[in-house]
């Protein structure tokens, strides 16, 4: 969310980051974080946000962009958030990133089967169908994710959602992913 | 032993060492004033929420100790909204207790029923929504804990009623550890790498400045400060925020730098090639037009909040830590280069040797300093009362450990060039936020705060019509503040910018002189009341006022109208084209 707001649209060169960020899981947290973005003029592509294995925390993890403010400022200025634990700083070639899409696109029995043919290609699964539309979803990197909704797109696309991207940090690559935690960056 | 949510609350405030609260009762928080009946915590009853809270911030930011208010719910809460906004602005700590309705009835639109922990989100270091009574002593707690460590600011706890007069179990915590911040772990040392490069940048600078701000008060530093100075001999500029926290009368200080600091203290700052921040944020009002800020200046920043390294300037060497625990660090680092007592080198080969000579820096210093002190026109024609005038008289009355609060505009800004300020905390202002109407209220909390002192307002005319009711707290509650308005009956900076910058087109910035009648107001609100409209009214009338101490004392000084505060930096221009007035020879009206 921007100055106005909105969540930028993606395109061009990826200049974004991904922060995955362990917060308190209390009342007004996102709220915080949210306003925090807003106030400061950061922009963000994506936020999701969900309970963690340790019901005390939530994970919000925030896809950046690095075009409206330097990474130091957004991760410095969320750490001072009180409510903020650890903030774990994800270089996309050092993370494996997941995002969610579930689309309904206009079908008749002539695209049924282009249809089957291309959510087969991405190995994503076909949830529901209709007598005209049919809904599918599909679980990849968000590239993937986009090239699938692009090509969905010359049918006819009723209903799209996203759910922005997860990451977790790549398993071999732990020496590039910088990990911010309170006890060596929290300040007042 | 089992106590009411309202009980907890007043005896955490009470375990905190809490001996005064500034506010004002109405419904919500009804339940939370019968307790202070029975408490040895005095209650100073405000007439306006605002000044409850700008009162607090008065009294923080002359004892150091953090300012608690007590407020209703819904307009009582907004009220202090400002306060809020203007001590985050300012780091200054504050505890600020609301009223809320009861839980039952919140998101109902009950009767003055206001999202209060949403509405000060973003100017708060935080804030909470108590649910339960049992965790209002950890809450209050937390609450001090986060206003009065790392970098200070100001806390909300929003308590709905029916908390209030919930039963709970009475704890304490103990320490700390017990509290649940797991988010929240301030650093107070700076990275000794970081500092050994820092003692080595000062040692290689030819035109080095301490560029002191409001953290050096925060932390405590003035007494590191001085030292850190008269050791390297490298001259301090002290920001609006940081007046008194170096004294104006050490051979090193160099006054206010920024769009009303003094030619020497701007300039030096532009000429610098080592700037050494401490506590200071490289606020625009300071640097003028960001890209043209001392361009040739590498930057040593010491601040307690990491975000602020890099956030303006990006530095050479930033140093997240306290100011006063880094300057330690710094003064150890260079001894052990060989910097010793009053600078001088204690063995040929040690790093201090190689120094290069501050002479030439300190001798350009000295030339500014002739070429350009302050200024204003002394032979003005009979009767004509400039501020200047009554600022300088005023600080040659007066004990020189003075109290003065300020509000916002020309009068704050005449006040800090002209004052000396020889003590920390002795100067009490609104700089980041510009809160109009500031005075009033702060110099009633720094009065309650430091009784033992002279405390004196410098108001202007528009800011004091802003929060003047406060002086019926003051009368009321026996706080012998004293108030100097600078009566020139304009809002006089918004004029001199119209003057200077909109073709002297007046808009809306007229007051009048005597409307209203400042004496018989001054008057009604149980102060003493005196006009001066001439300079051979000065003295007698501050010698008067200076000996009246068994009430507040308002003096409507009737100054010249058309005064302008110089110098000035344009907004947005470079501090290289600094305008330093008409009496010498640049600018002018």
């Amino acid at each position: 969310m921007g100055v106005d707001g909105s969540v930028s649209a993606k395109g061009g060169a990826p200049s974004h980051h991904i922060l995955s960020v362990l917060v308190e899981n209390k009342a007004g947290v996102l709220a915080r974080v949210a306003s925090l973005f807003s106030r400061r003029g950061f922009n963000i592509f994506s936020l999701a946000v969900a309970p963690t294995a340790d019901e005390r925390f939530s994970r919000i993890t925030i896809d950046v962009d690095l075009d409206s403010a330097p990474l130091e400022q957004v991760v410095k200025q969320l750490d001072k958030l009180i409510n903020v634990v650890t903030i774990t700083e994800l270089d996309p070639k050092a993370a494996v990133e997941r995002e969610l899409l579930l689309a309904t696109v206009h079908a008749g029995r002539a695209e049924l089967d282009e249809i089957e043919e291309l959510v087969k290609r991405f190995e994503g699964t076909m949830v529901d169908t209709g007598e005209d539309r049919l809904t599918v979803s599909l679980a990849d990197h968000p590239e993937k994710v986009a090239e699938f909704e692009n090509l969905l797109k010359s049918y006819g696309i009723a209903e799209l959602q996203r759910t922005g991207c997860i990451a977790l940090p790549k398993l071999n690559a732990r020496p590039d992913t910088h990990t911010h935690t309170n006890t060596t960056t929290k300040a007042g | 032993m089992q106590l009411t949510g309202a009980q907890a609350l007043i005896k955490s405030l009470e375990m905190q060492g809490v001996e005064v609260i500034f506010g004002l009762p109405g419904g919500a928080i009804l339940p939370v004033y019968d307790p202070i009946l029975d408490s040895n915590i005095r209650h100073i009853l405000v007439r306006h929420e605002q000044g409850a809270g700008h009162a607090a911030e008065g009294y923080a930011m002359a004892t150091g100790r953090p300012g608690v208010a007590i407020v209703t719910s819904g307009p009582g809460a907004t009220n202090i909204v400002t306060p809020l906004a203007n001590a985050y602005m300012d780091s200054t700590p504050l505890v600020v207790i609301s009223g809320q309705v009861a839980t039952t009835s919140i998101g109902t639109d009950a009767f003055q029923e206001c999202d209060i922990t949403g509405v000060t989100m973003g100017i708060t270091k935080h804030n909470w929504l108590v649910t339960d009574p049992a965790d209002l002593p950890r809450i209050i707690a937390e609450a001090f804990h986060v206003a009065t460590t790392g970098r200070p600011g100001p806390v909300l706890v929003d308590v709905p009623k029916d908390v209030a007069q919930s039963r709970m179990d009475w704890y304490w915590p103990a320490s700390v550890d017990e509290l649940d911040l797991p988010g929240y772990h301030p650093r107070t040392e700076g990275d000794p790498e970081l500092i050994r490069q820092a003692a080595d940048l000062m040692l290689t600078a030819h035109r080095p400045v301490i560029y002191a701000g409001g953290g050096i008060l925060k932390a405590h530093a003035s007494a590191a400060l001085r030292e850190l100075a008269e050791r390297t001999g490298i001259p301090v500029v002290t920001t609006l925020m940081a007046r008194g926290a170096f004294p104006d009368s050490h051979e090193l200080c160099l006054g206010m730098p920024g769009m009303h600091g003094n030619y020497t203290a701007v300039t030096a700052l532009q000429r610098s090639d080592l700037l050494i921040a401490l506590g200071s944020r490289f606020d625009d009002r300071v640097t003028g037009k960001i890209d043209a800020f001392a361009p040739g200046a590498r930057i040593i920043h010491v601040d307690i909040d990491p975000a602020e390294l890099g956030k303006v300037r990006r530095p050479d060497v930033g140093i997240a830590g306290d100011c006063r625990v880094v300057i330690e660090e710094l003064i150890e680092a260079l001894a052990v280069r060989g910097v010793g007592a009053a600078g001088t080198p204690s063995g040929s080969g040690s790093a201090a040797a190689s120094r290069p000579d501050q002479a030439p820096w300190i001798a350009q210093v000295r030339e500014w300093q002739e070429r350009f002190p302050l200024a204003y026109d002394r032979e003005a024609p009979d009767g004509v009362l400039k501020p200047q005038y009554v600022l300088e008289t005023l600080r040659d009355r007066t004990p020189d450990d003075t109290i003065v609060a300020s509000g916002v505009g020309q009068h704050q800004m005449w006040a800090s060039q002209y004052w000396k300020f020889d003590h920390p905390r002795t100067w009490i202002n609104s700089g980041g936020a510009g809160t109009m109407g500031f005075a009033v209220p702060a110099a009633i909390g720094a009065k309650v705060g430091r009784p033992d002192r002279m405390v004196w307002a410098v108001d202007g005319d528009g800011c004091f019509q802003m929060t003047a009711q406060e002086l019926v707290t003051a009368s009321a509650e026996q706080i012998p503040v004293k108030i100097a308005i600078l009566n020139n009956a304009y809002l006089g900076m918004v004029r001199q910018w119209q003057e200077m910058f909109y073709e002297e087109r007046y808009s809306e910035v007229y007051l009048s002189p005597d409307l209203p009648d400042y004496v018989k107001w001054a008057e009604s609100m149980g102060c003493a009341g005196i006009r001066v409209e001439s300079p051979d009214e000065v003295e007698a009338a501050i010698d008067k006022a200076n000996g009246i101490d068994d009430r507040p004392v308002v003096v409507d000084f009737r100054t010249d109208a058309f005064e302008k505060v110089y110098p000035m930096v344009p907004a947005g221009a470079s501090n290289d084209d600094i305008v330093v007035g008409p009496e010498q020879g640049q600018g002018g009206r």
